[in-house]
């Protein structure tokens, strides 16, 4: 599954952002690049689980100060 | 976005340094700064600089600096001391001004977090409002006041659920923070795109051109200071010392460029693009803005609108369970459940208020005013000590409220909100200043209790 989402997970990320440079470069049109983002939207968050590192991570102890709002 | 203490500042070290077998490698930092600061309400920041008047110039050449030098202060100031004495700021903190002010301090950390996390339900709102259409009143940059029933019940719904996630756990929150960060900034950098493609022109300074009764609110040296100190609690304030005590060297301040540069320069920059488009397209009035959400759906479609909403959740999320844990260092009987409930009500009651999310910039400026002073307490204590006479550093106090160092903290605040209340200052110029009052002012005081100290102890001895 590792392997497949290591495949999946760039294409993922290139289905985000290819769509729109090829709108800027006028080689697609805005429908088709809105689907393919949606698309990849979804493949994204079903394979970044199993291909990016990072568990559950811990919660913060009452000692730390808030972390960055922005 | 909120993740890097809670995955590199585990809960443990709190009251230690931080030992040579916990130190991280320089890639957890670039990474967790570049995924920590492309939150919802960068979808705020970028087109408020277009409202307010920021001209191409000012964003290419103004935000370049401001964040060369938010990222030179974490480098040669927070990681500096954070890798000499590898303590938490609360703990540092603790050792120089007592417990008791530190909770202080930390309540107030708590409730402007609950106004930030307020600001991020009132932009997801934008988003969740989108497929109802005119049913719900999007508020505009001017609207200060909940725009009717269904947009007050938007919000409620938004922030009880972020609410009920906070206080049924922490986790999965942070993970899917943690997962989403390369796609949320791939979107907005998409948003950019878009507008581009859209306008016909990649020439930002043909695109960016104020209308000259834009009035120039906010100009060059504003944009170098907002960006400087937007995070100002963060750097000036110290905040990140629990960050960035599991650095090896003080070198991996550096990685905080990863953040600034790409959500604070990249991400602002095509936020900012989205209101340009909608000015010249739509005839919007800039002063009065659009929305960010329909303007994301409008560039990117639903997977844009899908971003809003979950940079939005991901950043309110940790922040509402952090401004509860400091509610309950007020009350430690209480809950951390009801701690926690009671901050994401003040969050949503915040959220129903536009005025947060649409004054950002000088919210924003506001909160680093309010808390990065108390960085020079441990700034003036680790570089200047001994040199200046103060000759009880961290670790040698033992009151539990050290009045030297809340006087110095609050006149410095009170100035700049009378500057920002009474005299139009705009908060995002006042962290710096009143950074360095509060540590003149904390020498002074400091000098001050020592030689009171000194000439009384020969009486009592006697």
């Amino acid at each position: 599954m590792k392997s497949l989402a290591s495949i999946l997970g760039p294409l993922a990320l290139a289905g985000t952002i290819v769509p729109p440079l090829l709108f800027l470069l006028q080689l697609m049109d805005e429908v088709p690049m809105k689907w393919i983002m949606l698309a990849s939207a979804i493949l994204w968050f079903v394979s970044a689980p199993f291909w990016l590192r990072g568990g559950a991570e811990p919660a913060p102890a009452p000692q730390d100060p808030p972390s960055n709002p922005t | 976005m909120n993740t890097t203490a809670e995955t590199l500042a585990p809960d443990e070290f709190e009251r230690e340094p931080v030992p040579p077998r916990a130190l991280k490698g320089p890639s957890s930092f670039w990474g967790m700064y570049a995924g920590e600061h492309t939150a919802g309400t960068e979808f705020m920041i970028g087109p408020l600089f277009i409202a307010w008047g920021a001209t191409a110039f000012d964003l290419i050449f103004g935000l370049l600096l401001g964040n060369l030098l938010a990222v030179l202060t974490w480098r040669f100031l927070t990681a500096e001391i954070a890798t000499r004495h590898r303590l938490t700021l609360y703990y540092q903190l603790e050792k120089i001004c007592g417990r008791k002010l530190v909770t202080l301090y930390n309540l107030f950390n708590g409730v402007l977090f609950c106004f930030l996390a307020g600001a991020m339900v009132t932009v997801s709102a934008t988003a969740v409002g989108v497929p109802f259409g005119d049913i719900i009143r999007m508020p505009t940059f001017e609207d200060t006041m909940p725009t009717g029933v269904m947009w007050t019940l938007t919000c409620v719904v938004i922030g009880a659920a972020m609410t009920f996630v906070a206080v049924r756990g922490y986790g999965f929150v942070a993970r899917i923070g943690h997962l989403a960060a390369p796609w949320l900034f791939l979107v907005f950098l998409a948003c950019g795109f878009v507008m581009l493609g859209k306008l016909g022109t990649v020439n930002l300074f043909e695109l960016i051109r104020p209308e000259p009764d834009a009035g120039g609110r906010i100009g060059f040296w504003g944009v170098v200071c907002f960006s400087w100190f937007c995070n100002a609690a963060m750097h000036l304030g110290m905040s990140d010392l629990s960050v960035l005590r599991f650095a090896r060297k003080p070198g991996y301040g550096w990685a905080s460029a990863a953040g600034m540069f790409l959500g604070h320069y990249i991400a602002w920059i095509s936020a900012a693009l989205l209101l340009v488009y909608w000015v010249r397209a739509f005839d919007i009035d800039p002063a009065v803005g659009a929305p960010p959400g329909p303007m994301v759906f409008d560039a990117v479609g639903w997977a844009g609108l899908l971003c809003v909403v979950i940079a939005g959740w991901t950043t309110a999320n940790p922040t509402i369970y952090r401004a509860g844990l400091a509610f309950q260092g007020m009350a430690p009987k209480m809950s951390r459940g009801t701690a926690t409930l009671i901050a994401g009500s003040v969050c949503t009651l915040a959220g129903i208020f536009p005025a947060f999310a649409m004054q950002l910039l000088n919210f924003v400026g506001l909160y680093g005013t309010i808390l990065a002073p108390m960085g020079a307490i441990i700034a003036v204590d680790h570089f200047l000590g001994p040199r200046v006479g103060i000759r009880s550093p961290a670790g040698t106090t033992a009151t539990p409220f050290n009045f030297a160092v809340l006087l110095a903290w609050l006149i410095p605040v009170a100035i700049a909100l009378w500057l920002v209340f009474q005299h139009d200052v705009q908060a995002f110029f006042l962290p710096l200043p009143a950074w360095i009052l509060c540590g003149l002012l904390y020498i002074g005081f400091a000098r001050a209790r020592q030689t009171s100290t000194l000439s009384t102890a020969p009486r009592q001895s006697r």
